[in-house]
């Protein structure tokens, strides 16, 4: 037994002298590729000052209508009556929250209550509506685009139209075709205001509508060439598994298509929180009895942009109320994105 | 008991025993021939595919039909299109629709106000973005990443923040307010959009992806980086470079609240809000829209973004695969 233990040794010495040819040839490999790399940064890091040069003009730019911006915007909601022309303000207050949430009453004594009326919940509603119901419909159509052969390429077009067009434009002939005495109620044999003198449910059909053809487009656009580039052997195995055509689509499809999906999901979320243009577009004011009437079509960008000259103060503190909601979420989305999405 | 129970597992048994050669059979029992499943196949495969057709095709018509009711609502009289019965052809073509456009609206105005900003807006973008991308691809100095990062963590902020400040930036520029010219407000709508953070990424992704070898190249035949960037690395990014370009005019052809919120008067406004403006509104008809002209005008607007489409359907569509926002 001592013998075998003593014999042993020397075994573990030729193993030493083993890894020890592996490390060497890891290592020839390595050096090759670092000579590389530091010829380039050599050169490059003699450019130090060029550097700064090159990035001067986007970072003045940046300095002045990004980082600024943001933190001044941050300043102006907790000052009282800010207002822009002079950059005068009256002291430093936290009410601007409570106002625009209806809690405490403005300098002049009345408690508006429009942007928890209106503003806070059509931004939610137009957001839990439009993005599911688009997202959901533009892999329907990607997945029934990528299985068809014959002018596949001149209907991808077809759905793509919707993206090269102004907003305003195409948001006024919505308002044409949802006339009471338009096209629609027309087809349908209805009498229904949708858009002036609507009420806000009917109102927001249109809105809905218009929104999710508006944003169909480039989903469509980001889910197809996702599907192009999964491998044809997962449909071949699913094949032989007999699974049925439901069973592919969401157990191998929308799996292999969720980093497209996640994208899709935090960009649309987003920009649904942010919508404006559409409003003015579709009902030409903040709601369905035109510019002067009650806003009950309002979303907390469109109180942005009409508190913004007016009460400045009120303005910034409901931007600064969406960063907050729109940080929250898109956190919310990446740590759902961290068990749900395979990369 | 112990009979009853026995049964029971006799009957247990036997299926089992059946079924496992009933399914290698199957084929054989339905009396179907490998090329009558084949042909079965193939039926549900033409059924399947008539099915797909027929729903994309209805979408498809959704998606277009909004501007074929712009075209020939555009074409039709105010009677006709407020009529109780609805048609999908106009009557009468009324081409003076056209004609009051230009004549009434200042179509032309509105068109040149919005060139002009998209051609500096864009040239503006496209140098900025080229030399930061430079800058982040290939030329190495302290503090490049987490400076890129920063570039990218503004990508998070939502534009609104940044319009209630700029406003205020701009005014005290002396672009707005008493006394504003039109340069002032070319200037206002403008210099704010010469930079943007999420084209410096797509640039810089090009970027990188050029080879080493060609910059050491540059360097043995003595170019300076500037040379190199103009000679190789601009040329060989120019696909991207375009989807940027048109992308960036598509966005200055939509902008609408900016210009809205900076312009005092209505001739230095661009194209989106004179179509919302009030020159379509029929005094003299109570206050109501003349949906004719405005369609109209409509159409004048999207004909030139899908003339650039057509032309360039290539670059817009991969520009906006890989970046995906509009403006």
């Amino acid at each position: 037994m001592a013998e075998a233990l003593v014999k042993e040794k020397p075994s573990l010495g030729y193993h030493e002298e083993k890894t020890d040819t592996v490390i060497r040839l890891v290592s020839t490999r390595k050096r090759k590729k670092e000579y590389q790399v530091t010829g380039i940064q050599d050169i490059a890091s003699e450019n130090n000052w060029k550097a700064w040069l090159y990035l001067a003009p986007v970072i003045i730019l940046v300095a002045v209508f990004l980082l600024y911006p943001l933190v001044n915007t941050m300043f102006i909601a907790f000052t009282e009556n800010y207002k822009y022309a002079t950059g005068e303000y009256d002291g430093f207050t936290i009410n601007n929250f409570g106002v625009i949430l209806g809690l405490t009453p403005t300098t002049s004594g009345a408690v508006v209550t429009d942007f928890v009326d209106y503003a806070i919940p059509n931004t939610f509603l137009i957001v839990f509506l439009t993005v599911p119901v688009s997202t959901l419909l533009a892999l329907i159509i990607a997945v029934a685009l990528n299985s068809i052969k014959w002018f596949q390429k001149f209907l991808q077009t077809v759905f793509f139209l919707p993206y090269v067009t102004n907003g305003i434009a195409i948001g006024m002939v919505f308002s044409v075709i949802f006339d009471q005495q338009g096209v629609i109620n027309y087809i349908f044999g209805t009498d229904t205001a949708w858009v002036f003198g609507a009420t806000r449910a009917m109102g927001f059909v249109p809105l809905c509508i218009y929104i999710v053809w508006s944003s169909i487009p480039f989903k469509i656009l980001v889910l197809l060439s996702g599907l192009q580039g999964i491998d044809k052997q997962y449909y071949q195995a699913a094949q032989i598994d007999a699974a049925g055509h439901a069973k592919t689509l969401w157990r191998i499809t929308v799996p292999l298509l969720s980093p497209q999906i996640m994208y899709l999901l935090v960009t649309s979320f987003i920009g649904a929180f942010k919508e404006y243009t559409s409003i003015v577009a579709l009902f030409n004011g903040p709601g369905t009895s035109g510019k002067y009437g009650v806003p009950n079509m309002y979303t907390i960008v469109y109180y942005i942009y009409d508190n913004l000259s007016t009460s400045t103060s009120y303005a910034a503190a409901a931007a600064v109320f969406l960063f907050a909601i729109i940080l929250i979420f898109t956190f919310l989305q990446f740590a759902v994105s961290k068990t749900r999405v395979h990369y | 008991m112990k009979n009853v129970f026995k049964k029971f597992l006799k009957k247990e048994e036997k299926p089992a025993l059946v079924e496992k050669p009933k399914i290698v059979l199957s084929i054989e029992d339905s009396g179907k021939t490998v090329d009558a499943i084949k042909r079965s196949q193939k039926i549900g495969h033409i059924v399947m595919m008539t099915i797909t057709y027929a729903f994309i095709l209805f979408l498809a018509l959704m998606m277009v039909f909004p501007f074929y009711w712009m075209i020939i609502t555009s074409l039709k009289q105010r009677s006709e299109i407020i009529a109780t019965t609805q048609t999908f052809f106009p009557s009468i073509v009324m081409w003076s629709n056209y004609v009051y456009v230009f004549q009434v609206f200042d179509f032309t105005n509105y068109m040149f106000n919005t060139i002009v900003v998209a051609i500096f807006s864009t040239l503006g973008t496209l140098l900025t973005t080229i030399f930061a991308g430079f800058a982040f691809a290939r030329l190495k100095f302290k503090g490049r990443e987490p400076l890129f990062m920063l570039f990218l963590m503004t990508m998070m902020i939502p534009g609104e923040m940044m319009v209630i400040s700029n406003f205020i930036t701009v005014a005290s520029f002396g672009w707005v307010g008493e006394g504003q010219t039109l340069m002032d407000a070319y200037a206002a709508m403008i210099v704010p959009f010469w930079v943007s953070v999420f084209y410096i990424y797509l640039l810089r992704q090009t970027f990188k992806q050029i080879p080493n070898e060609l910059y050491l190249a540059a360097k043995v035949d003595g170019k300076s980086d500037w040379n190199f960037l103009w000679k190789v690395m601009v040329p060989l990014a120019a696909p991207s470079l375009i989807s940027i370009t048109i992308l960036k005019f598509m966005g200055t052809w939509n902008s609408y609240v900016w210009p809205q919120l900076i312009t005092l008067n209505e001739d230095y406004q661009l194209i989106s809000n004179g179509l919302r403006g009030s020159a379509f509104v029929n005094n003299d008809a109570g206050g109501q829209v003349e949906y004719g002209y405005q369609m109209a005008a409509s159409v004048c607007v999207t004909v030139p973004l899908f003339l650039l489409f057509v032309f360039f359907r290539k670059y817009i569509m991969r520009g906006v695969g890989r970046a995906g926002i509009k403006g």
